[in-house]
């Protein structure tokens, strides 16, 4: 008797000592990293504000007002933070041409406390990356691994069986850790500037400047789909296809989203995901972005072009040929998460007629937001006028990226996983999805073929699809599965037990569909 | 207006359900016992398991019934008045009809053992048998399975899933014998110990052996071998549901005998599913035919023959699938157990994973027949063609590329069949090369 299966409830099945090995390190390395928060204390001098306070107006009035700080050790961060915000309030008593706003004070705040971190997290920086970060991985490794010893297929016992992937108590706990996590990271990042400062040391071998608390998070993120990704590879290590576009998802994370773009910066070039697709990556046209590439010569130029060239090209040529998935399964970082740090998760999507009425109402209602949004940015570009129809082309990028950029990819996309599921930004949000969805829907080869009538109706394709599609429905029927959502991801032809399922980029043009035969 | 009751609410009641309202006006009644919703059985297994919870088990959602103004009934019927046209519930009122189509389904045989009455005893049919086989094993120390079917192989699953080892008595020389070729049966068997499955073939079941408490405490084999255990499944087939028939005047043998249109001995009164027994089973088909998807095309039928249009069963070849632990198995045709008189049959296996296929034709006219497959997916449509057309092995084994039906970049081994092929049976392929600059081909 094999002595792995995850659900400890049924008595006589245990964890392999490895993995209970992986789990105490995996929450240990958790609990360094949160206790790092409140180590160490806060030393603030005039130089710091001078490296932190980029602007010399700025500078020179909080120079003065910060005075009375200097040299005086403060015990927190939250208490840095009060003083300073008082501080900037006095300033912008005098700064009234061009006080310092919310984006100014927030981007002060954090490097201030950053900078003036003093103890353990700022003379040891390497250690507590290993003891937290390191340890992590580590941990979920030796969880995984042991995996290897079952025999390869489907392995989904007990999953609702189990209060972390059934919205138990430890699937709200994580939904909540999550979710404060993402409000931490996007609206108050000046209280988790040591977890910037642990990443110091690699950002500055990587490309020379330290850490922010994006290169945090996408060094998070990358390693949250390298580890997740081994254990998708192990999981479904009886399947080709999964392991390809599991490797497909965590070279594109790797390479093109953390790698790539660090260097870029690293060479004084611009910041560019070459994957990342306009209207997903939804600033590409901010005016900022265009002036960048502008001033970036042939490398800039080529960037733009390679842009626009994906979404009026590349979109919907591959679209057509491999249908959703060759974006969504195979190269997406918001689908590379979703895919292997989600995959525990995927079984709580909504399957409910209801569930699909709201998404295509939600998806593409947030496809028309982005291109407005963006229409109306452009003319702001080209024409300097700021206000149309009455409303500010700032606002309503400012409003995009809060309401659409942060909450919804970031604090419920990413935050819900254990409570709604692995693709609810995918589902629910993401334009780009929306867009790539119309063409997959209307022209498209891509299909899941359903063979004739081996289906037996047990819903494990349904239970299983991360999209919330009933497959079942179509499957029981004989006919084939053409959705634009699908986002291919293959589980659902995995799962079945009896074969009944195919993705195929066959063609048939209206036959692709099938006819309905029972 | 007509008012058609439908007893079952399994896939075949269900079915005829859903196209009597599809091309009628008719009022539908649909009564079950076993419970509010359809849901299906195929999937217990998994609700035991943890893989699934009930609500995924149910193809439709609760609106789907009101909206499709079929009516649901939570009862069981005990007799049936073809006289009045009535039925009597065992809670509600009786119940009147135009027309009764009979879909009771199945429920699990007995060996007849002594001592199988003892409490931990089960088979798995039903909801019902799955919440009673939920309680029997919690905590236990080993379950023995009598009867190596489909069925107990799937309780096997079940157990193994709790960490619960389990002893499977085959009455027969290998797993499934009866249906599996000697080389499947080897294979299959080979996989489910690999899954600790303790097999003993060739041993069956004398007696079981009851505590103070009646509750099973151990099973004696035929080889007088005593296991002691606390549940004992019995998956040795199952048989129609109608002992609620007896003395309706509704003629009956071991299910209720119909003809091709699915009529019974009375007029108005149909029976399909699981529970129907033919008068003259199709060629190549047996007379009680428990299905998923026979149940599903009875159901298609016979709501065609009571919306007016009526329609014969005279079903296609033959096919069926499974799935042993990970060893996915389909049939296309016919694939005997032991190969009949004039025939021909070729096997192949891979040489490490659980994978094989054996095909089997006609030596004469060399006439495809059919296909066992096993950790292979085939095309159903492209196996039916063949079937149905007659078409040569030899063009069969050169194109086995276009019935393939595995996922997208799992390894396929036509090469290494088409070479097995002719170098054991000496016939010359007639090969369809894949055209690799056709998409899709």
């Amino acid at each position: 008797m094999p002595t792995i299966i995850r659900d400890t409830r049924f008595t006589k099945i245990k964890k392999h000592p490895v993995q209970q090995l992986g789990l105490v390190l995996l929450l240990m390395g958790f609990a360094v990293l949160i206790g790092m928060l409140s180590m160490g204390d806060y030393i603030l001098t005039p130089s710091i504000v001078e490296r932190s306070v980029v602007d010399s107006t700025h500078q020179a009035v909080l120079k003065s007002l910060l005075e009375p700080l200097y040299n005086k050790p403060i015990e927190s961060d939250w208490a840095l933070s009060a003083v300073l915000d008082d501080a900037f309030e006095n300033a912008n008593e005098q700064l009234t041409e061009k006080p310092i706003d919310d984006y100014w004070g927030r981007s002060y705040k954090t490097y201030l406390i950053k900078y003036s971190t003093v103890g353990l997290p700022a003379e040891r920086p390497m250690l507590l990356f290993w003891l937290s970060i390191g340890l992590g991985v580590l941990g979920g490794l030796l969880y995984i691994l042991p995996k290897l010893q079952l025999i390869p297929g489907i392995k989904n016992n007990h999953i609702f069986h189990s209060a972390t992937t059934n919205r138990g108590w430890v699937g709200w706990l994580l939904g909540s850790f999550l979710i404060l996590f993402y409000i931490l990271l996007y609206f108050f990042p000046y209280y988790i500037t040591t977890w910037m400062l642990i990443c110091d040391p690699l950002a500055f071998w990587l490309k020379g400047s330290g850490a922010t608390e994006w290169f945090f998070y996408g060094l998070l993120y990358t390693l949250a789909i390298l580890v997740m990704g081994v254990r998708m590879m192990i999981k479904y290590r009886h399947s080709k296809y999964h392991k390809l576009r599991t490797g497909s998802v965590m070279f594109f994370q790797l390479a093109f989203a953390f790698l790539i773009p660090e260097i870029l910066v690293a060479l004084n070039r611009p910041y560019y995901d070459l994957k990342n697709i306009w209207p997903l990556n939804y600033d590409l046209f901010f005016e900022y972005k265009i002036n960048e590439f502008l001033s970036n010569g042939t490398l800039g130029m080529f960037m733009l072009v390679w842009g626009i060239a994906l979404v009026v090209l590349g979109v919907p040529l591959m679209t057509y040929f491999y249908g959703k998935r060759w974006y969504c399964s195979w190269v997406c970082g918001c689908g590379g998460l979703a895919e292997t740090l989600g995959d525990p998760y995927r079984q709580l999507s909504d399957k409910r007629l209801k569930a699909w009425k709201i998404e295509r109402w939600m998806v593409h209602s947030v496809l028309v937001l982005a291109v407005i949004m963006t229409a109306a940015v452009l003319i702001t570009f080209f024409t300097g006028h700021s206000s149309l129809l009455g409303i500010s082309s700032y606002d309503l990028r400012y409003w995009y990226g809060f309401g659409i950029g942060s909450i919804f990819a970031g604090v419920v996309g990413t935050g819900f996983y254990p409570l709604m599921g692995n693709r609810v930004w995918c589902r629910y949000g993401c334009p780009l999805a929306a867009y790539i969805g119309i063409v997959q829907r209307f022209k498209s080869r891509f299909r899941i073929t359903t063979n004739g009538g081996q289906c037996i109706s047990c819903g494990n394709c349904s239970t299983y699809c991360e999209m919330g599609i009933d497959v079942r429905w179509y499957a029981q029927r004989g006919q084939n599965v053409v959705r634009a959502s699908c986002v291919g991801c293959g589980v659902c032809s995995s799962v079945c037990p009896r074969g009944v399922l195919k993705l195929e980029d066959r063609g048939d043009g209206k036959a692709r569909f099938g006819e309905v035969k029972f | 207006m007509k008012h058609v009751v439908i007893i079952g609410n399994g896939i075949a009641g269900i079915t005829a359900a859903r196209h009597i309202r599809k091309g009628s006006d008719f009022r539908i009644t649909v009564i079950s016992g076993e419970s509010d919703h359809f849901y299906s059985r195929t999937a217990l297994m998994y609700l035991y398991m943890g893989q699934m919870e009930y609500k995924n088990l149910k193809p439709y959602e609760d609106w789907f019934w009101p909206k499709n103004r079929i009516e649901l009934v939570t009862d069981w019927v005990e007799k049936v008045d073809v006289a009045q046209k009535q039925l009597v519930l065992r809670q509600g009122e009786p119940l009147s009809y135009d027309e009764l189509i009979i879909a009771a389904g199945s429920r699990w045989r007995k060996g007849g053992w002594p001592g199988e009455g003892a409490k931990g005893v089960h088979g798995l049919y039903s909801l019902q048998d799955l919440e009673a086989i939920e309680a029997s094993t919690a905590g236990i120390e080993r379950g023995v399975i009598v009867g190596g079917g489909l069925i107990g192989v799937e309780l096997a699953e079940m157990l193994h899933s709790r960490g619960i080892p389990v002893s499977l008595l085959v009455r027969e020389k290998g797993y499934w014998a009866s249906v599996l070729p000697p080389e499947e049966a080897r294979l299959v068997g080979d996989h489910l110990r690999q899954h600790h499955i303790e097999l003993r073939f060739s041993t069956s079941l004398k007696e079981v052996e009851q505590d103070a408490a009646g509750r099973v405490q151990a099973v004696v084999t035929s080889a007088e071998e005593r296991i002691s255990c606390q549940f004992l499944g019995i998956t040795i087939g199952v048989e129609p549901n109608i002992d609620f028939l007896k003395g309706s005047g509704i003629e009956t043998d071991r299910g209720v005998l119909v003809d091709e249109y699915f009529r019974t001995s009375v007029s108005g009164v149909y029976a399909i599913g699981d529970c129907a027994q033919y008068r003259k089973p199709p060629i190549g088909r047996k007379a009680v035919e428990q299905v998923w998807y026979t149940g599903r095309e009875h159901g298609l039928l016979v709501a065609q023959t009571i919306c007016g249009k009526p329609a014969a069963y005279k079903p296609g070849p033959w096919f069926n699938s499974a799935k042993f632990f990970e060893v996915e198995y389909q049939v296309y045709g016919d694939v005997p157990s032991r190969l009949p008189e004039g025939w021909e049959w070729f096997y192949w296996q891979h040489p490490q994973k659980h994978q094989a296929l054996r095909l089997v034709w006609e030596k004469e006219s060399g006439k495809f027949r059919g296909v066992n497959l096993l950790g292979i997916r085939y095309r159903q449509e492209v196996c039916e063609q063949w079937i149905i057309s007659g078409t040569k092995i030899e063009e069969v084994v050169g194109q086995l590329h276009r019935a393939n039906f595995d996922p997208e970049f799992h390894s396929r081994h036509e090469g290494e069949i088409r070479n097995a092929f002719s170098t054991q049976t000496g016939r010359t392929i007639k090969e369809q090369k894949k055209k690799w600059w056709v998409f899709g081909a």
